[in-house]
């Protein structure tokens, strides 16, 4: 198979986000970026289908801070090849940037290989112009599912199955070449050793590939950004750790749960 | 804005899901402000009946073609685009759910309109939409127009109250004939919950773990807890991909939504797909050591105290209370 995973990198939200003085972006000083969630599960699919099915692991990204990082950790777990698309990139809307991957995923002008099943992440918790996978689909003229959780390769089909509401799920089925938005692989993705992605990072080379940023670079400007002003924020129980567990089992007392 | 709004019906099974009322009520109230009519898609085999349900609109646009009943995105916005020939409309909504993810996208795609997603809520500004997009996990929010006024908006679950959709009202029901060619993706069946295990939905206590717990052994404290005040222990969406709980106990908008007489949400950042799953819950207590976690926004109570520091003295006074009942 001819596996894609396409990857970004997203501000970690476990760090606090401050807004920049044009309340307009964050601010990129204290920015800590990671690979998403859901990036990091379409990778591990991509290798579970690569082990199943053998065949070739490309991981694609558009070139950001830390980038290098994530792509080079692709590579240890197992990923084959790595290419970050350079250019004067700035701020792309999803549309803009899906047609950068799509150029490259149809090789200048060519036409994917049948065997090509290209895997990104289902949403990123900063998609203000909507999903990517989507727009790559589009773009390369390409079925697409998303919200997917595991994938059943049969013959030149594929069975996927979706996650909808309340843990059900759905079946449904595509043909290759396909675009497929990942929630979850089918198994947590594996771990690999620092010390192994630094070695890697000595010997193996990024490609990279210059690309022009097609215009507009993003439909939407934002007109305000700020932190969420809420009317009813929790009360907060503060104190020594002894003191809080005090004032929690009192409050449970209370309300006749204990 | 010249043109109508027009709202995607979402179904669920053989009904529709709680997000149609709440884009019917939302679209209802902006549709009377800008004074432009208010249409419903509702489509699929067997959807007629539904129709009735939608009285808040000012027309119920039928499209009973079974090509649409479980569809895959793309299907979606390609009959949408048709509808939008016959009924143009400036404003399509939509929600941000599982079911509907992907139809924005492939509907800007193709009608040339910029979707944008996240929304928590639309307002009219003279004369002119605002939408407020909540990025970031639920940390940021971001005011955006469309550039010329008009767009599709994808909308969060539980941004608008469901009741304000909901109408007695007989809807005008025009049925479409649309042309759907064949899809490349074909729905084969659904998959159901797995049965079997602790029913999470009817726990009067439920003791929620979030990334913060870090491993898979810490699990265990949250199994402590939950037996001491005497419930179960559910996550939230990374400590399930993880495989640290099975799927069976998932909050959230691809898991359950659940409404226990206490929540108490142990590391847990407070994502809006997990809110939607928990926010109605009268009594959250939320431990988590970022003061600046969207759980608190929701949560009754909180702490920033270190959970691996509160487990202890937590457990000693939970026990204690209990000797001394």
């Amino acid at each position: 198979m001819n596996l894609f995973v396409l990857l970004k990198t997203v501000p970690d939200t476990v760090e606090e986000l401050t807004v920049a003085a044009d309340e307009k972006s964050l601010d990129a000083e204290w920015l800590r970026l990671k690979l998403g969630d859901s990036d990091e599960h379409a990778v591990e699919q991509a290798l579970l289908l690569k082990e199943k099915h053998g065949g070739q692991v490309t991981v694609v990204a558009l070139d950001a801070p830390e980038i290098d990082d994530a792509l080079f950790t692709a590579l240890a777990k197992g990923a084959d090849r790595a290419v970050k698309l350079v250019g004067e990139l700035g701020e792309l809307g999803s549309l803009a940037a899906a047609r950068l991957f799509a150029d490259f995923l149809r090789g200048g002008g060519g036409t994917l290989a049948a065997d090509s099943l290209i895997l990104l992440r289902g949403q990123s918790i900063d998609d203000l112009e909507g999903e990517i996978g989507p727009f790559v689909a589009g773009q390369l003229g390409l079925p697409y599912v998303g919200v997917v959780v595991a994938v059943a390769l049969e013959g030149g089909t594929m069975a996927v199955t979706k996650e909808f509401a309340g843990g059900l799920r759905g079946e449904f089925r595509l043909p290759l070449p396909a675009v497929l938005g990942i929630q979850a692989a089918e198994k947590p993705p594996r771990y690999v050793p620092i010390a192994k992605v630094r070695a890697v990072a000595k010997t193996a080379a990024i490609e990279i590939v210059d690309v022009t940023v097609p215009q507009p670079a993003s439909r939407l400007a934002v007109e305000r950004m700020y932190r969420p002003e809420v009317a009813n924020r929790a009360q907060m129980f503060e104190g020594s750790p002894e003191g809080v567990a005090a004032q929690i089992v009192d409050l449970l007392a209370k309300q006749s749960l204990i | 804005m010249a043109n109508g709004i027009l709202i995607l019906a979402e179904r669920q099974r053989d009904d529709l899901a709680d997000i149609t009322f709440e884009l019917l009520g939302a679209g209802r109230a902006l549709a009377d402000t800008l004074k432009v009519p208010m249409r419903v898609a509702l489509l699929g085999g067997e959807a007629e009946p539904l129709a009735s349900r939608l009285g808040l609109a000012d027309e119920v646009l039928l499209v009973p073609h079974p090509q649409l009943s479980v569809p895959a995105p793309e299907t979606v916005a390609a009959a949408l685009k048709a509808l939008m020939e016959e009924r143009p409309a400036d404003l399509v909504l939509l929600g941000v759910t599982n079911a509907s993810l992907g139809v924005g996208s492939f509907l800007s795609l193709r009608t040339g309109l910029p979707y944008i997603s996240y929304c928590r809520g639309i307002r009219v500004e003279d004369g002119a939409l605002v939408l407020t997009s909540q990025l970031f996990g639920g940390k940021i929010f971001s005011d955006v127009r469309f550039p010329d006024g008009r767009g599709v908006a994808g909308v969060y679950s539980g941004s608008y109250p469901a009741d304000a959709g909901r109408s007695d009202r007989t809807p005008t029901v025009t049925k479409l004939d649309l042309q759907v060619t064949a899809p490349a993706v074909t729905f084969e069946r659904f998959i159901e919950p797995p049965a079997g295990d602790v029913d999470i939905t009817k726990q009067a206590i439920l003791v929620s773990v979030g990334r913060g717990i870090q491993t898979r052994d810490n699990i265990e404290m949250a199994e402590q807890l939950a037996q001491a005040l005497g419930g179960a222990v559910s996550g939230s969406r990374p400590v399930i991909d993880q495989g640290w709980l099975p799927l069976t106990r998932q909050v959230g908008k691809s898991g359950v939504s659940v409404k226990p007489r206490l929540y108490l949400a142990l590391g847990i950042s407070g994502a809006p797909e997990h809110q939607e799953g928990m926010k109605d819950a009268p009594l959250i207590v939320a431990v988590n050591t970022d003061p600046s976690a969207p759980i608190f926004d929701v949560a009754h109570y909180g702490t920033t105290t270190d959970l691996f520091d509160l487990f202890g003295p937590l457990m000693a006074a939970i026990e204690q209370r209990k000797a001394a009942r």
